[in-house]
């Protein structure tokens, strides 16, 4: 499998095997990062973390005039209410995450007791949980107001997700998010690396393929096609049921292991979310 | 507010108007929103449907919108506005919006519309009772890929 | 708390003022899980008041997207009250205050 994957990303970023990274998740990013900025040489680094709007000058004109004043900021002040609401037990998610839960940057993780990727939307639950609350659904309503709250404040913070070199079993979760991003699936028969690295920036249909590189920043996020806030789990099913392929739980190993790659893959980029998104 | 314009195109229903404050635009303009043409619209709205395309009149809406339930609309212009409305060729009712615009008020009016499809965007200003106009297509698509 | 969100800022002797109204704008045409039409509901009217002056009033129709956002401009001066208040087609009322930065 290790040797079919190899082939796989060589063949998408053009290179010939010998060149594709064994050194790990840092020479995989700076590749992965360079492939981005060779395919799209008038979009600024930073600017990736727009998502398609860094690569379609008409499709931002759009955005910005929706940024003048954006839909979640009504989620963010709904999630303000939320946050410092107290549970029953007289705590609230300020005992959890601080007096504004500017914590984006400290997630996904690896989490070593528990092996397994902790995102901030599973911390998020944990900690009601832990305090005699019902946990929020993972996909729509008030988990992502209290993230867009938290991402709001965390804003300008820089991604640096850890793959700690001291357990073998974050380095396999992080090559099962790699695995997963350029293996394909469904009914059409796409890996994410197909509309989202290959063809990035192509049209299908009536819609751009935004790249990956910058797509973990902006979560959670307002959707004119939702006309609400989701979360990038949300988002990961509804891709995958676009190109006829069975979605994953939210919150599952597999999307938890796919976002700790797609977020790795960002880091030196900024947190920017909450985003509104088409 | 203009109330001359008002009574224009109200006719006997402007005594009424005067004494309601509150709401009396809408029910000025609420026949209008009901019409499902856009000549008769601005019959309706301003006793008159003839209009002439001016270069003073900017419309600003996208060639494709990203999504037709919110389309970012922006209308402004250097004549001396009385009001200002947003027609939607084919949308089921053609008038969007009307805006009235009191002294010491630009003519400058920025909103979200929502498209059924494609179908021209036309900025309506009403000044000194001549309509002056800027049209545009707008083209709303289906997604294909989650959009 | 008000549906209404106002933004105000003063440039030049103009205010630029964006709202943001939390309403969903039923047009009417929208049918529900049990097949049925979802009855129209939306905001008719939105005016702005200043000092007691009315320095905007529009009427909308169902087509103005859910979350109503009006943007437009008048001469005025920071600390300057704003007040934007609408009424919608059933009836019911929502304003909010705010003063110029």
């Amino acid at each position: 499998m290790k040797q079919f994957l190899r082939s796989a990303i060589a063949g998408v970023l053009g290179l010939s095997i010998s060149l594709v990274a064994v050194g790990g998740p840092e020479d995989d990013r700076l590749a992965f990062k360079k492939y981005y900025e060779n395919k799209f040489p008038d979009t600024p680094t930073e600017d990736f973390a727009n998502g398609v709007y860094s690569i379609l000058p008409a499709a931002r004109e759009q955005w910005e005039a929706i940024e003048e004043f954006p839909p979640y900021e009504l989620a963010v002040e709904e999630g303000e209410t939320l946050y410092n609401s107290k549970f029953a037990n007289g705590k609230s998610l300020v005992d959890c995450f601080g007096p504004e839960g500017a914590v984006r940057s400290e997630y996904p993780f690896w989490d070593k007791d528990r092996g397994l990727v902790i995102t901030m939307e599973r911390a998020v639950n944990e900690c009601r949980k832990a305090n005699g609350e019902k946990p929020y659904g993972w996909k729509k309503g008030k988990i992502t107001a209290v993230t867009a709250y938290m991402s709001f404040n965390s804003r300008g913070q820089e991604v640096k997700v850890e793959v700690p070199s001291d357990d073998p079993r974050a380095l396999a979760a992080y090559e099962d998010g790699k695995e997963h991003f350029y293996t394909k699936r469904g009914q059409l028969n796409f890996a994410c690396a197909d509309c989202h690295m290959l063809t990035a920036g192509a049209l299908y249909r009536a819609d751009t393929s935004s790249p990956a590189f910058g797509h973990a920043t902006s979560w959670p996020v307002f959707r004119s096609k939702w006309q609400s806030m989701g979360t990038l789990h949300r988002r990961f099913a509804g891709c995958h049921k676009n190109i006829r392929a069975n979605p994953y739980k939210a919150q599952g190993t597999e999307y938890s292991n796919l976002e700790y790659f797609v977020t790795y893959m960002s880091n030196g980029l900024e947190f920017n979310g909450p985003a509104a998104r088409k | 507010m203009n109330r001359r314009s008002i009574l224009k195109a109200a006719g006997a229903m402007a005594i009424a108007l005067i004494t309601l404050p509150r709401m009396a635009f809408a029910a000025y303009a609420e026949k209008a929103f009901k019409n499902k043409e856009v000549d008769s619209s601005l019959n309706e709205l301003f006793g008159s449907n003839a209009t002439t395309p001016s270069d003073e009149v900017k419309l600003k809406a996208p060639d494709i919108a990203e999504n037709g339930a919110v389309v970012p609309v922006e209308v402004s212009t250097s004549l001396n506005a009385d009001s200002i409305a947003i027609m939607i060729k084919e949308n089921p009712n053609p008038l969007a919006i009307v805006a009235d615009i009191p002294p010491g008020t630009e003519g400058k009016l920025k909103t979200r519309v929502r498209m059924g499809k494609t179908t021209l965007v036309t900025a309506v200003v009403n000044s000194g009772g001549k309509l002056y106009t800027a049209s545009k297509e707008v083209k709303v698509t289906i997604g294909g890929c989650g959009g | 708390m008000s549906s209404i969100r106002i933004k105000a800022k003063e440039r030049k002797g103009v205010v630029d003022v964006k709202t943001l109204m939390k309403h969903k704008m039923e047009t009417g045409l929208r049918k529900g899980k049990d097949g049925k039409k979802i009855p129209e509901h939306w905001i008719q009217e939105v005016s702005a008041e200043s000092g007691g002056k009315v320095v905007f009033v529009a009427a909308l129709n169902t087509s103005i997207s859910k979350d109503p956002y009006l943007s437009f401009k008048f001469v005025g001066k920071k600390g300057d009250p704003i007040k934007i208040s609408w009424k919608d087609s059933k009836g019911a009322t929502d304003s909010a205050e705010t003063i110029v930065k």
